[in-house]
């Protein structure tokens, strides 16, 4: 069984982002770049489903500018057999990810596809969504644990309400959550391994993938910031500052 | 003119507050009708609900067994196939409309706007990138259709209306997959006031140490009539569950009164509370970051300062 995981690179989660001041975007200039923590994830949840002999192969896809093989080498000496990248030159809207991981979900041909539930970039939550509906195939998204029993894939969900558990047929798209699982450390051998593993390059164009960018960002602001508070010193205090604001 | 539908999120033949809240948000797009559609197996009573609410034209109700369970893969062919009729489909920001709503959209070829937090007219919107550190202006082609989430917390709930509208039934031509199958759901049983739609909020954190430990902050909350929220490291370290978890992979919510104990305020986590009214915050560290965005800060040891609390209101 053949596992491809969408692995992104985002702006890394510890940087504190800022808007430029003219609007037009956020400072990505010269920051940490990693990869999205939930891919990261589903990854990890790939890897250790070829550990358990389910899986025999996994391959790790990413849609990014040419910079980005250094991201892919990264997915191979976490473990990946191969890498696909899906080279272009601007960002580009989930629809038109989920339309370009499609065609090499039709060329692959894998049986399970794990993207992480969103980015942490533009935080959509829609790519793995897009991607099963486009494929027509069931869709098994924000889990917390997966199982594979022959062609079908028991997975629970992490839903509002709770943990709700799902049965889909292979081939299935799962997206993780959090607590899927944590991702392993690369070792410094597995990244001089990681040089001689197949990456292959195709240009989005390529694909023949129709664009599905339909928006434009006319804006970028900075959230409205907060006023600064008080400090009390005791709960008397504490107590007192919340019935003088009427929540008491 | 704009014609929108929304898609009713609903559990136990209750419609969830948040069809209420994208009501808000839909009438603030300036459309000439909004219906409001409810997938499921018996779906009369929600329905009646969702025809009260005020500004609602009417209500289209699809019965079919197969919407007993709210599963994307199944939901997703019906609610394209109505869309045929409507400039704009909206859902909730929630994870029925996550799940839901990016099929919906790629069903219809078009791209998805996720979480509106603002509405500047039927095509131009804001919503929160990184974490909310950034607010963008989406403008979406008049051309198209709109389909989109709404952000629970950006919007109060929609009311109830002087009467009714008519509710229909609605028959869909779609074939519907067998692939994806409900097991169960574990909810996770509790009396106390639901964590999203809550007008108080008391929220532990790593600091609170154990899940025996948490009882302080579900005793804090009940004296407070409030809903119960915790950090991601909480969850994480297993003393609270999932359904909990506050921030930016988490829920989103904006309640009056949000209490934050032994919560240190990763960006992450501020992400889901911005929006409250007074954020009270507890923590022995006066540097943590959730003093930063607190209305009222209290330096000191929760596991003191909690039951004093307690005993003072």
């Amino acid at each position: 069984m053949k596992i491809l995981v969408a692995y992104k690179r985002v702006v890394d989660y510890n940087v504190r982002i800022q808007v430029k001041p003219d609007g037009s975007g956020v400072v990505t200039e010269g920051v940490k770049l990693s990869p999205n923590p939930f891919d990261d994830i589903a990854l990890e949840e790939a890897l250790r489903l070829r550990e358990k002999g389910v899986a025999t192969e996994v391959v790790v896809a990413t849609i990014g500018p040419a910079d980005a093989q250094a991201h892919l080498r990264n997915g191979l000496a976490m473990g990946a057999n191969r890498a696909i990248h899906v080279t272009t030159g601007a960002p580009i809207q989930p629809l038109t990810a989920a339309r370009a991981l499609l065609k090499l979900v039709e060329k692959e041909q894998p049986q399970i596809v794990i993207l992480g539930k969103q980015a942490i970039d533009d935080d959509c939550s829609q790519t793995g969504q897009m991607l099963a509906a486009l494929w027509g195939r069931p869709q098994a998204t924000f889990a917390s644990k997966v199982e594979i029993t022959g062609t079908v894939a028991k997975v629970t969900r992490e839903v509002d309400a709770g943990l709700e558990v799902i049965e889909v047929d292979l081939p299935a798209v799962i997206t993780t959550d959090l607590r899927l699982n944590e991702p392993r450390f690369i070792k410094l051998p597995d990244i001089m391994k990681a040089k001689s593993k197949p990456l292959e390059t195709v240009t989005l164009e390529s694909l023949g993938v129709e664009s599905g960018d339909h928006h434009k960002v006319s804006a970028y602001a900075p959230p409205p910031k907060r006023s600064k508070g008080v400090m009390v010193k005791d709960v008397p205090e504490l107590v007192a500052a919340l019935k003088a604001k009427g929540l008491l | 003119m704009s014609k929108i539908l929304i898609v009713a999120e609903h559990a136990n033949g209750q419609l969830n507050n948040s069809t209420a809240k994208v009501l808000s948000a839909a009438k603030q797009m300036g459309a000439s009708a909004i219906e409001v559609a409810v997938f499921a197996a018996d779906p009369a009573a929600i329905a009646a609900q969702a025809a009260q609410l005020d500004g609602v034209t009417r209500v289209r109700a699809v019965a079919n067994a197969a919407n007993a369970n709210a599963l994307a893969a199944v939901l997703a062919p019906q609610v394209a196939a109505l869309a045929a009729d409507y400039t704009h489909v909206l859902g909730p920001s929630t994870t029925f409309g996550k799940d839901l709503m990016p099929c919906v959209a790629a069903l219809l070829g078009e791209a998805m706007v996720s979480d509106i937090m603002k509405v500047h007219g039927a095509h131009r919107f804001e919503r929160p990138i990184y974490a909310g550190n950034a607010i963008i202006t989406v403008e979406c082609p008049a051309t198209r259709k709109v389909i989109a989430t709404v952000r629970n917390a950006s919007f109060a709930a929609t009311g109830n209306g002087a009467s009714a509208a008519p509710v229909e039934a609605a028959s869909v031509n779609a074939t519907l997959p067998s692939h994806t199958r409900f097991i169960e759901l574990k909810a996770g049983a509790s009396d106390r006031p639901d964590l999203q739609s809550a007008a108080r909020v008391v929220s532990g954190g790593r600091a609170v140490g154990s899940a025996e430990n948490f009882a302080i902050i579900y005793k804090l909350a009940d004296k407070l009539g409030a809903g119960v929220g915790a950090s991601r490291a909480a969850v994480d370290a297993g003393y609270a569950p999932n359904d909990m978890q506050v921030g930016q992979t988490g829920k989103i919510i904006a309640p009056e009164l949000y209490v934050a104990i032994g919560i240190s305020g990763a960006i992450q986590h501020l992400t889901g509370i911005k929006d409250a009214g007074t954020i009270v915050a507890i923590n022995k560290d006066g540097e943590a970051p959730i003093f930063e965005v607190a209305d009222i800060g209290l330096v000191g040891d929760l596991f003191k300062i909690i039951p004093e609390l307690e005993q003072a209101l």
